[in-house]
């Protein structure tokens, strides 16, 4: 159908977007480059001078860096393996017949509407907390010892509560994908003999292959910038056990406004992080196209 | 053009103008603890007094707030006409001339009656560039109560070994009291502030005069050592986790024997939120015997960015907000207790002030610190829980860090003090400090 | 045999309920009980062991929150910057999803891929040139400003979720319209969009939750007049003092709006909630 007509009126269509994007990306990313190869901290201005590759140097071999890019996967992995399984069984609880299914189902997708922040906060001081959290408290009530969770498991903690965010998300998406499983071939197996198990494993996972695949496309792009989950909770800590690439690159811009530090460990990151989406894109494109 | 005409335009222009004074509005940004709190609901009383101007407040928490202010300076944004800013940042701001010089505030506003210590800390050859609005030290909180239990009486100026014994003494962990709380969360104004400010009284010091860092040396490990071990048996659980407000919050709750924290707390613990207000007493800041107690020193204050185009209102605010009167009107209103402390010598020699409980232990606590001499042992630096240079307070929370891990139990104390002296050592040469 | 089927589940259907509403209520909770210590005195919200509902309620947080803040203003600018960027974020990528979706190409892939992967770059890494272009541009705290640059953050999802729209509306009916004689612009106006409503819709929504919670941003490149809400939770985070109840009422405050709105659209959220995922 496409005509020379409609390949040019496509090309003029998808300009704008294309173009904005690029300046989006290319303007702040030229800056950014510029300023990683400069000696330049926010507070001493007038001293910049060209600093050659050793902001890189210097990021790389942070001792915190290799660290934090383990913390990084370990974090994204994590969430993502919680959201989908929890997700998957979430969905198909949901998808049968209950009274109350629409509230039931407003109560989950809750968290979602939640800021960062906000649930950052709420999960840190009102439940993990060891002394006045909830589960302290339950903890105690059942005669136990209260575990004190952001210092003995920071980071399994921040994957707990950024699951506990996308948890609906994930959930929304397989339940849409779960309702339009072909009924008809769900009893014609049950009929044949097909047990839940097998009808779940031969019908159901296949079904839910490429829902899962946009789930953990859609949710790795944001992982990868959790940011506020961290700062409000652990700061990073103990020691360097819950510092993300993120983090790390706040922590030289932010904290200690080198501008050209916290540059340098921004192009790092975008390499790392595309380094990534190449590998998600080969594994999960084709998935998509099929 | 006719001179009516030329007349007329000039006129115009003059309405013109002065509708324009009439509507200035100044932003001032500041942070959201109590005091400022109560500073943005007196407004009213600021534009009743000054009718050509509107304030805008930006109200955050220190963090994003410091951030922001930070990057709104350093790239002259202009988003704001007041800051609230720290001791820590007026030496390194003034030095760069981001700041309005205060030295010209009228002579009723008596600069000379700000307290030596704040009004040095917010000096930088020999001007002014911020007004203090509350000055505060650390100090030692403890219970009174549960010290008679134990039997015994904390010295007005105890040493470290006073301070073990007691919260040896008055830890019950069965009934959920701990001896002591200290904070523990990782952070430049958090454990390091702290610990900074201990580290004095042991005879440490962050950087020897050549900004070696020092925490390979004896002082830091014994410091850390005494610090984690009181932590360690007396503490309450969680501690890595414990900064300001969580510590607060376990006092008022009756959870803590002793708590060493900054001035201001003194007005919660005793408050109405709290269920120990009637059973607290105060000391200095425990030292031990080498002549530096652990007492730190901090102000919040108001400066003026240089360049703002409404400096002149900014500065009748400032002036305005840091006055005898502003204290006078608070106690007015919210009773004496509730008034920003520790900027003014007149306020400690009012005969209504000197009645507040703390009063006293939190003068002679400001007064006890020297931000210029602050170790033992002489040093490059500026400040006493601090360091004012622009690296430290990226370093100081990675240190801090380390110091947090260590009380976690996720890392050793030696391990602790041996990366802290590695990344202390790679920042300062990374910064050119070491060549 | 279907209807027998029907009959036996009544008693798994009570399970089932039972089951759903227990694990609803426990992932609901926490933000629950954030809405309940909003009601709670500042002693009574770090009390222990904690009351669940057997406690004075008290609005005296909301009370104090609206005193020191201007939530309407707040509010206003996060309706303003959350809708204005996804409409304006919408404007743009219909025709882009168009052209992905009907004259795709072989870079199709890729242009949606590097779309994406332009979301990747940590923004704190780019704060800073950010500040400097918006201090040139006098873009500082304006809400022209944050709809912008919340348009370009979020631009990539929504180009690719109209895009999987449009790709499930047969191009056959699309060439009907076009042997009648619509223009490009009548068959996308008439013939396209009609179909593609529920997409369209729960691509707004969820942009606009998107949007609504984007606190980078939003908190750095907004002082006073165009601060929307995630500037006044930072005013209620971590003050000195206790905070967990005034927390907990501005954190409401805050979430209350988007709450709503999302509970209200969830049938048009989930429908269009599927990222082309199914066929």
């Amino acid at each position: 159908m496409a005509t020379q007509h409609s390949r040019t009126a496509a090309r003029l269509m998808i300009s704008p977007a294309v173009i904005l994007l690029f300046l989006w990306m290319i303007v702040p990313l030229a800056m950014t480059l510029y300023f990683s190869f400069l000696r330049y901290n926010l507070l001493m201005p007038g001293m910049e001078e060209w600093a050659g590759f050793s902001n890189y140097r210097y990021f790389l071999t942070d001792p915190a860096f290799f660290t934090a890019l383990r913390n990084t996967l370990v974090l994204v992995a994590g969430v993502l393996m919680i959201t989908v399984t929890g997700g998957v069984l979430l969905a198909l609880l949901l998808d049968q017949p209950m009274w109350g299914q629409g509230i039931v189902r407003i109560l989950v997708i809750a968290p979602f509407f939640v800021m960062p922040t906000v649930s950052a906060l709420v999960w840190t001081n009102m439940f993990m907390n060891p002394v006045n959290g909830l589960f302290a408290h339950a903890a105690k009530a059942m005669g136990l010892q209260p575990y004190d969770f952001l210092a003995q498991s920071p980071l399994l903690s921040i994957t707990l509560i950024v699951a506990w965010q996308w948890l609906p998300f994930a959930t929304l998406i397989l339940l849409t994908a779960l309702q339009s499983l072909d009924r008809e071939q769900m009893e014609a197996a049950a009929m044949d003999g097909a047990g839940p198990l097998s009808r779940f494993i031969y019908i159901t996972v296949p079904h839910l292959t490429r829902s899962i695949t946009v789930v953990i496309l859609i949710q790795t792009i944001f992982l990868l910038s959790v940011f506020a989950e961290i700062l409000v909770t652990t700061n990073g800590g103990p020691g360097t056990a819950s510092t993300t690439l993120t983090y790390l690159v706040y922590v030289q811009s932010m904290l200690q406004f080198d501008v050209g530090g916290g540059a340098a460990g921004g192009i790092v990151a975008v390499i790392l992080a595309n380094i990534v989406a190449i590998f998600l894109m080969r594994m999960i494109g084709r998935n998509l196209d099929a | 053009m006719t001179l009516t005409l030329r007349a007329l335009l000039g006129a115009s222009v003059a309405a013109g103008l002065s509708t324009a004074a009439l509507a200035e509005t100044i932003t001032i940004a500041t942070v959201n603890n109590g005091d400022m709190i109560r500073m943005q609901g007196l407004t009213s009383e600021f534009t009743a007094a000054n009718p050509g101007i509107t304030v805008e407040w930006v109200t955050l928490e220190e963090n994003v707030l410091r951030q922001k202010v930070t990057t709104d300076i350093a790239t002259k944004g202009g988003q704001f006409d007041i800051m609230t800013i720290g001791t820590y940042e007026v030496p390194i701001w003034g030095k760069q001339g981001w700041l309005v010089s205060l030295n010209d505030l009228p002579a009723e506003y008596d600069i000379d009656d700000l307290l030596p210590a704040i009004r040095g800390g917010l000096t930088v050859d020999g001007n002014l560039y911020a007004a203090p609005f509350y000055g505060e030290s650390s100090m030692v909180m403890y219970r009174t109560d549960l010290m008679e239990k134990a039997g015994l009486t904390m010295p007005e100026a105890p040493t470290w070994a006073d301070i073990k014994a007691a919260a040896a003494a008055m830890t019950d962990k069965e009934n959920e009291v701990y001896g002591i709380c200290l904070r523990g969360k990782a952070g430049w104004g958090e454990n390091m502030a702290f610990l900074t400010a201990m580290s004095n009284s042991y005879g440490a010091r962050w950087f020897d005069m050549d900004w070696k860092p020092q925490f390979d040396g004896a002082a830091w490990k014994a410091t850390l050592t005494d610090y984690l071990d009181m932590m360690n048996n007396y503490g309450p659980p969680g501690a890595s986790n414990n900064g300001f407000n969580e510590n607060l919050a376990l006092f008022q709750q009756g959870k803590c024997g002793m708590w060493i924290d900054a001035t201001v707390a003194a007005s919660f613990v005793t408050g109405a939120d709290s269920t120990v207000a009637d059973k607290v007493g105060f000391a200095l800041a425990p030292d031990n015997g080498l002549g530096r107690r652990s007492n730190w020193l901090w102000a919040w204050s108001l400066a003026i960015p240089a360049g703002t185009q409404k400096e002149a209102s900014a500065k009748k605010f400032v002036e305005w907000a840091t006055s005898k009167a502003y204290l006078e009107l608070v106690a007015s209103k919210e009773g004496w207790a509730n008034v920003p402390p520790g900027t003014r010598t007149s306020l400690y020699e009012n005969p209504e002030y000197a009645k507040i409980p703390f009063a006293k232990m939190t003068l002679d606590s400001i007064n006890s610190a020297d931000p210029t001499n602050p170790a033992v042992d002489p040093v490059p630096y500026v400040g006493v829980q601090f360091v004012a240079i622009p690296e430290f307070q990226g370093l100081a929370t990675a240190v801090g860090q380390q110091f947090s891990a260590a009380l976690a139990g996720t890392t050793t104390l030696e391990d602790a003090l041996k990366n802290a002296q590695d990344l202390a050592t790679r920042e300062m040469t990374k910064a050119g400090y070491i060549k | 045999m279907p209807d027998m089927t029907r009959k036996t589940t009544s008693a798994r259907k009570a399970t089932v309920t039972a089951l759903a509403w227990t694990v609803g209520f426990l992932i609901f909770f926490p933000v629950l009980w954030t809405i309940l210590t909003s009601f709670k005195t500042e002693g009574e919200a770090i009390a222990a062991p904690p009351s669940f509902l057997f406690f004075d309620w008290t609005v005296e947080n909301y009370l104090t929150v609206n005193e020191r803040s201007d939530y309407p203003r707040h509010f206003w600018n996060s309706v303003v910057i959350s809708v204005g960027s996804t409409l304006l974020g919408v404007l743009i990528a219909i025709p882009a999803a168009w052209s992905l979706a009907f004259v795709p190409g072989r870079r199709t892939r890729d242009v949606l891929m590097w779309m994406l992967s332009t979301k990747m770059m940590p923004a704190v890494g780019v704060l800073v040139p950010m500040y400097l272009i918006f201090r040139d541009t006098g873009l500082l705290d304006t809400k022209t400003g944050l709809v912008g640059v919340l348009t370009l953050v979020n631009l990539p999802i929504i180009v690719w979720m109209l895009y999987t729209y449009f790709k499930e509306i047969p191009a056959e009916i699309l060439e009907a319209a076009r042997m009648d004689g619509a223009s490009l612009r009548s068959e996308i106006t008439y013939v396209l969009a009609p179909m593609a409503v529920p997409g369209i819709a729960s691509t707004i929504l969820l942009n606009i939750i998107l949007a609504w919670n984007e606190a980078f941003w939003t908190l750095n490149l907004a002082a006073a007049k165009a601060a929307p809400l995630t500037a006044f939770i930072a005013s209620y985070s971590s003050p000195e003092g206790l905070f967990y109840a005034k927390l907990s009422a501005a954190s409401t405050m805050a979430i209350a709006p988007i709450l709503i709105l999302g509970w209200f659209s969830q049938k048009q959220l989930v429908r269009g909630l599927t990222f082309g995922a199914v066929k």
